[in-house]
This record gives structure tokens, C-alpha cells and sequence, in this order.
């Protein structure tokens, strides 16, 4: 009898379309390797046709809120239903940026310098008196995101004091936190984890014809290329591992993940955050990575699918 | 190592193709297209306020009678009929057509983009009012156009800066490929061409030798107000081409539209058309000419008319009664749309996201209006498909979503 499997899909963040791609492609994956395949577009019904389904496993290709955030993590738990990557609290924790920052900075992983606000700090505490301060800091550009959401949506870089409030108004369009975070100019590199004891796959370099790694990069044919194994020093690559497994286990996720870096021009290495559902599309880093250490999308979907059944 | 351009097709590409921009409308599509998302944004004609048993009789009408003919091809300029009942929809605007000079098309779209094709090389100037019809920027940009955007008022193109924008052109030695215009009830701004500003518009490409294209997709739409001449109308010297569709007077979906030009123009665009789809769909035609044998059309033209007028009402006091006092917008006397404007730090591509997330209400950014994305604190709002509580509840919903912001930046401003 084949294990029967949930594919949890779509939802209502603003990367609904990305994780309906994602979904297609792993129940396609998970269909072709022998499982019995559900494939469930999340919406009021969903706890109770699990509860019908009763399937011996979720496999999660929701991206963003809801579906990362430690939302359906912890309906799974309730349900008892294995799930595959990471459990409620490094959920939660991966999804806040601000939250994985002081994190990463507890521990010792390197990340750039941040602040981090909510809407009452400037509402009901005047925190724009700060940014002055906040400026000299950090110095410009700096790097405005919303602290919770995901493909760089509502990123923008304030350029000069007087473009602050522009950058923020927009971040705070997709998130109640934001973050101001110093600008590391440099190369971006993604470091893939995989498995029930966490490895790091090759590393894979964005290069973009955009001005950052943005929507349009990550998601339109030929706006990015991708270089991997990226090319960098061998050492500069170990210390690239090394550190994104750090941060991996310092957030305590499990399963797989994908770690995104700066390589500054000086050969320092910072974490600018992890994301425990990375895509699953035919632009996305992960199944990229896994390819250059021949691991098909069909295996790579199948370990992380066995690392939850097993767990 | 291996460098992985995931397009692989990347050499293959056509240079033009390197203006085609992507919209953020297409991004968050998944999500706007929820059912329980208020959408303002699609500007769909009441399709379902179409008779079905009309439908059903017209088309087995065609099917009994006339089969083999429905399914064969037709001549590229469109049956004799079409144009015929096009010269009737045209005397309804108080515009004489020539049926020699009309050739029907899959569209106004693909009128716009055969102007396009026959007309523009890379680097040509092209005027477009600002904003122009979102939908006419692709076929501008993957023709290379170098796109000039005039302001506008609620009386239309700026009669003034367009002629700035021509003197400058002169300066650079250059005239314009033709000068692009939606006079009535403009999508996306809402407003219309005065009669005074059509005569000085005629008058000008008549002193300068100009070509006008005349997009006209709405103007049997009218709610209030004396019908305006076309520009078609006030042409004496064959500077303008008229462009309309049967879209908003009976049906998107047939995909007929058509262009009437002098026969010069007309020769070029048919050998264009030939190549772009060889005729119009024969079938589609004969549906729209049996539907006018039972001389209905108007009927349904008022009768949705007046349900559009009802929706712009509500959206009009809804504005009123929620929208916070910094923001505009226009008075639309017919078509689809009010235009919104906003308090110029709010980018109403980010409100969008903000709006549908935690509203579930969705608009147009202004940006899609404007070749080089300006227009960020606009928006446009469409009432045609949504039932007037509906209305009422997603303005609501936009003015809390558009207050909240406004206060927060007024904390982020000190």
C-alpha cells in the first residue's frame, strides 16, 4: 500500500502563485515516485479534509504566511501528521527576520548590522527622531525590508535620510515589523541545506540584471543567472557552509532549508536570513543546488518527504 | 561549475523584445482572483446581463442557416455585413464611415498593435496622453517606441503641453508617429477630450501634418452630459484613424473590434493583418450580424449603460463618504473607471499588496498607466462588474488600508 501523501499548496500570501508552481511540480514528483497524492489548495476546509484524509504524511509547498510561519506547522501538530522541514518555533523564527537576527547575533553567526521597528515605534514613540542616529550607524544605502514576508517583496534602499520614509511606508506595506539593515555590497550566495542530518548542498551564486535579487529576478526567466557551484575560493566556500549550518541549527530547523548570504568585497560572510520553505519552482535555488550534486527533483522531494516520515 | 542562464532561449530573442515589461498585476493575479476578493480592478463589461436566449437563438440561427459559411474564412478587411453594421454603430456617435475605408479586427487591441506594427520603427517618437491605455504599452514598447506622455486634466489632453512636447521634437527635428488618444472616458483617468480641445487637436495634426489614432472603445457608454463629437468627425484631412470594438456594446469574448483609415493606412494595416491572423473570426461575425438583424443592439447598449451608471454612482458617494480628504478623483460621464489620486509618498503598487492581504480589496496601480512607471500614487478603480454593495464595502476597505498608511507616514515624516 503507498504511503499517502498531503500536498499543502496556495493560500492566501502574496506568493500564492509561486507556492501553486511549487505545489504542481511536487505532486507531480511525489505521483511518479509511487505515492498516493493529494494535492490540497489550503483554504476553510483544510483541517477537516485532513482530518478525512488521514494521510500518512504533509508535504508543505505553501511559501510565505500561513504556510511558513509556524501557522500550519503547528495544525499538523495538533492533527498528528508528519510534515516535512522544520517544526512551529524555527518556523516562526525563520519567517521574522528580526527575530533570526537576534538570533544569528546570540550566536555568534555573523548578519549585518540591523535596527528593527513596528509600526507603534514611530506611531506611539515618536522613533523617527532615531533615524538621524540610525543613519550615521548604519550609513546609506541602507537596506529597508519588511520583516516577514518572502521574494523580496518590499524591499527597497533608502539612499539618503530624506528617502527613509518613502522605503518605510513601503515596507510596512507587507509587514507590521521592518528592518533597516546596513548595505553589504557584494555577492550573493545561497547555500542550500538538505537532509535528516543537515549537509549543505553546492552553493549557488545569483548574478542579476536587476538592481538586487528581486521578484522580477528570482521569478522571470532570464533576469538572473545562476552560477553553481559558485565560484569562490575553496575556503571562502567552507566558511560559507560552516556558517549557514551554524545558522541552520541555531534556529533549530530541520529537514531542509536554504540559507542567503553577502560574500563582501573584503571576504567577510554575513547571513541575511533562511528560509525553511525555499521554492520548489523551475527558477528556484534548491532543486538547482541539488541538481549539481545530481540529485534529481524527483530524490530531492523524496528525502525530504522521508526525512518527516522518519522523523 | 556550470552557469545556469535559465533561459536557455536568451540568444534567440528578438532585440524589441527587450522592452516587454512584465506587470505587477500579473504577479499577485493568483491572489486577486479569489472569490471573495472585492476586485475593482478588471474593467470587464456585465457580460452576464447579455441574453442567454438571445445567444442561444442568434447562434443556432448561424448554425441552421449559414454553417458552412460560420466556419469558413472571410475576406481580411471582414465581411460586407460587419462593416455595415459598424458604419450603423459609428452613426450612433454621429460619425459617417466609409465601409471601403473600415477593415474589422480581433479587437481594438489588435488595432492598437498593428498601428504599431505598421507605423513605428525603433527610436520613433509616439505621444500618448499620461496615463495612457495600460494595455497599449506593451505593443509601444516591443516596437521600440520612444514614448512621449502628456498630462492630462479633467478636460482631457493638455492641449499646451502637447505642444510643448511637439516643439521640442521639432527642435530634435523629429515629428511624432502618430499621437495616441482615448477621448471618452479615458481608461485609465476617467475624464474626456472637450470639444474645444478635439477641434485644437484636429486643428494641429491638420497644421503639422500629424497622424491621430483615436481610440473610441466606450464612448456609446455615456451616462450624462451632450454626446462629444469624434475626432474622426471633425477630421477633414485624413489625419486621424478611429479605432472601436464591439467589447463594451455587445461582447469581449467575440474579440471584434476594427479600424477605419484612409486607404493608404488601410492597405498597409490589412497586408498586416494577413500576416498577424489571415481574417477575423467569421463566426464571431456572423453572431454580431445576426444579433443586429434583430435591430437590438442599442437595447442592450442603454440598458447596460444604465446599470454602469448606477455602479459609478455608488462608487462616486462611497468615495466620498470614505476616502480621507487628501485624495482625488475624477468625475467619470460614462465608460468604466474613476482614477484616484493620492498623496504622492504612497506607491499604490505596495498598497496594492497591503489592500488585498489585509482587506481582500483589490485596484490598478497607476504605474500601468505610464511608460516609465511614474504614477505611482495613483489608481484606477473599475465599478463595471461589481454589484453596488460590493462597491460600497471595497471603497470602505480601500480607505482604511489608504487612512492607515497616511497616519503611519505622518510618524515616519516627524
Amino acid at each position: 500500500m503507498s504511503k499517502k501523501i498531503a500536498v499543502l499548496k496556495g493560500g492566501r500570501s502574496l506568493e500564492r502563485d509561486i507556492s501553486l508552481k511549487s505545489g504542481h511540480r511536487v505532486e507531480k514528483a511525489l505521483t511518479e515516485l509511487g505515492y498516493t497524492v493529494e494535492g490540497i489548495d489550503v483554504d476553510g476546509q483544510t483541517v477537516k479534509r485532513l482530518k478525512e484524509l488521514k494521510p500518512d504524511a504533509a508535504f508543505i509547498a505553501m511559501h510565505g504566511k500561513s504556510g511558513e510561519d509556524g501557522t500550519v506547522q503547528e495544525l499538523l501538530d495538533i492533527l498528528g501528521i508528519p510534515y516535512t522541514g522544520s517544526d512551529v518555533l524555527p518556523s516562526i523564527c525563520c519567517m521574522d527576520k528580526v527575530l533570526s537576527k537576534h538570533i544569528f547575533k546570540a550566536s555568534g553567526v555573523p548578519t549585518p548590522p540591523f535596527y528593527a521597528f513596528n509600526r507603534d515605534a514611530f506611531q506611539e514613540l515618536g522613533a523617527v527622531d532615531a533615524m538621524p542616529i540610525i543613519g550615521d550607524e548604519l550609513g546609506f544605502p541602507i537596506v529597508v525590508k519588511p520583516a516577514a514576508q518572502g521574494s523580496a517583496l518590499g524591499i527597497r534602499f533608502a539612499h539618503s535620510i530624506d528617502e527613509i520614509p518613502a522605503a518605510l511606508i513601503s515596507a510596512f506595506s507587507f509587514s507590521d515589523k521592518v528592518l533597516l539593515e546596513k548595505y553589504m555590497k557584494g555577492r550573493e550566495l545561497a547555500v542550500s541545506i538538505l537532509g535528516r542530518d543537515p549537509r549543505a548542498l553546492p552553493i549557488v551564486e545569483a548574478i542579476t540584471k536587476t538592481e538586487f535579487f528581486d521578484f522580477e529576478a528570482r521569478y522571470t526567466m532570464g533576469k538572473a543567472d545562476y552560477v553553481v557551484p559558485a565560484e569562490i575560493p575553496e575556503e571562502v566556500a567552507a566558511r560559507a557552509v560552516d556558517i549557514s549550518l551554524d545558522a541552520f541549527k541555531a534556529l533549530g530547523c530541520s529537514g531542509f532549508g536554504r540559507v542567503d548570504l553577502i560574500l563582501s568585497e573584503d571576504g567577510a560572510l554575513s547571513v541575511l536570513e533562511i528560509n525553511t520553505i525555499p521554492g520548489f519552482t523551475e527558477t528556484s535555488l534548491l532543486p538547482m543546488a541539488a541538481q549539481a550534486a545530481s540529485i534529481g527533483f524527483k530524490e530531492l522531494v523524496e528525502e525530504i518527504l522521508l526525512a518527516a516520515l522518519e522523523a | 561549475m556550470t552557469r545556469i542562464g535559465l533561459d536557455k532561449y536568451e540568444d534567440f530573442y528578438a532585440k524589441r523584445t527587450g522592452g516587454m515589461r512584465s506587470s505587477v498585476m500579473r504577479d499577485l493575479m493568483a491572489v486577486i482572483a479569489m472569490p471573495d476578493v472585492i476586485s475593482l480592478a478588471g474593467g470587464l463589461p456585465s457580460t452576464e446581463s447579455f441574453s442567454a436566449k438571445t445567444l442561444a437563438r442568434v447562434t443556432n440561427e448561424i448554425s441552421m442557416n449559414e454553417s458552412a459559411a460560420a466556419l469558413q474564412y472571410g475576406p481580411t478587411e471582414g465581411l460586407e455585413e460587419t462593416r455595415a453594421n459598424i458604419v450603423k454603430v459609428m452613426e450612433a456617435e454621429n460619425t459617417l464611415a466609409d465601409p471601403e475605408r473600415i477593415m474589422v479586427t480581433t479587437g481594438g487591441q489588435q488595432a492598437i498593435d498593428l498601428a504599431c506594427r505598421i507605423l513605428v520603427d525603433p527610436g520613433d517618437a509616439v505621444i500618448c496622453e499620461a496615463p495612457t491605455y495600460p494595455g497599449a504599452i506593451p505593443s509601444l514598447c516591443s516596437f521600440e517606441a520612444d514614448v512621449r506622455q502628456v498630462p492630462m486634466d479633467d478636460d482631457g489632453l493638455r492641449i499646451d503641453l502637447l505642444e510643448e512636447v511637439l516643439a521640442k521634437l521639432d527642435q530634435e527635428k523629429r515629428k511624432p508617429k502618430f499621437i495616441y488618444t482615448i477621448p471618452n472616458f479615458h481608461n485609465p483617468a476617467g475624464v474626456s477630450m472637450s470639444r474645444e480641445r478635439r477641434v485644437q487637436l484636429v486643428q494641429i495634426a491638420r497644421d503639422r501634418g500629424l497622424i491621430i489614432l483615436e481610440d473610441n472603445p466606450y464612448g456609446q457608454l455615456r451616462f450624462e452630459g451632450e454626446q462629444l463629437p469624434t475626432l474622426y468627425s471633425l477630421d477633414e484631412d485624413e489625419n486621424v484613424i478611429y479605432i472601436s470594438t464591439f467589447s463594451k456594446i455587445i461582447s469581449p469574448g467575440i474579440r471584434l473590434g476594427w479600424m477605419v483609415a484612409p486607404t493608404p493606412l488601410l492597405q498597409k494595416f490589412n497586408l498586416g493583418k494577413q500576416a498577424a491572423d489571415l481574417c477575423p473570426s467569421t463566426f464571431a461575425q456572423k453572431v454580431v450580424n445576426e444579433y443586429f438583424k434583430e435591430a437590438r443592439w442599442q437595447d442592450y447598449v442603454e440598458r447596460t449603460t444604465e446599470i454602469y451608471r448606477v455602479r459609478r454612482d455608488a462608487m462616486l458617494a462611497a468615495l466620498e463618504e470614505y476616502f480621507p480628504e487628501e485624495a482625488t478623483w475624477t468625475h467619470p460621464h460614462g465608460g468604466f473607471f474613476i482614477w484616484a489620486t493620492l498623496p504622492e509618498y504612497l506607491d499604490t503598487a505596495d498598497l496594492l499588496a497591503l489592500a488585498i492581504e489585509q482587506q481582500k480589496v483589490a485596484f490598478v496601480p497607476g504605474a500601468g498607466g505610464w511608460v516609465d512607471g511614474s504614477g505611482k500614487h495613483h489608481m484606477r478603480l473599475a465599478y463595471s462588474l461589481v454589484p453596488e454593495d460590493k462597491i460600497d464595502e471595497g471603497i470602505k476597505r480601500l480607505a482604511k488600508v489608504i487612512k492607515e498608511q497616511m497616519e503611519l507616514y505622518k510618524a515616519l515624516k516627524g
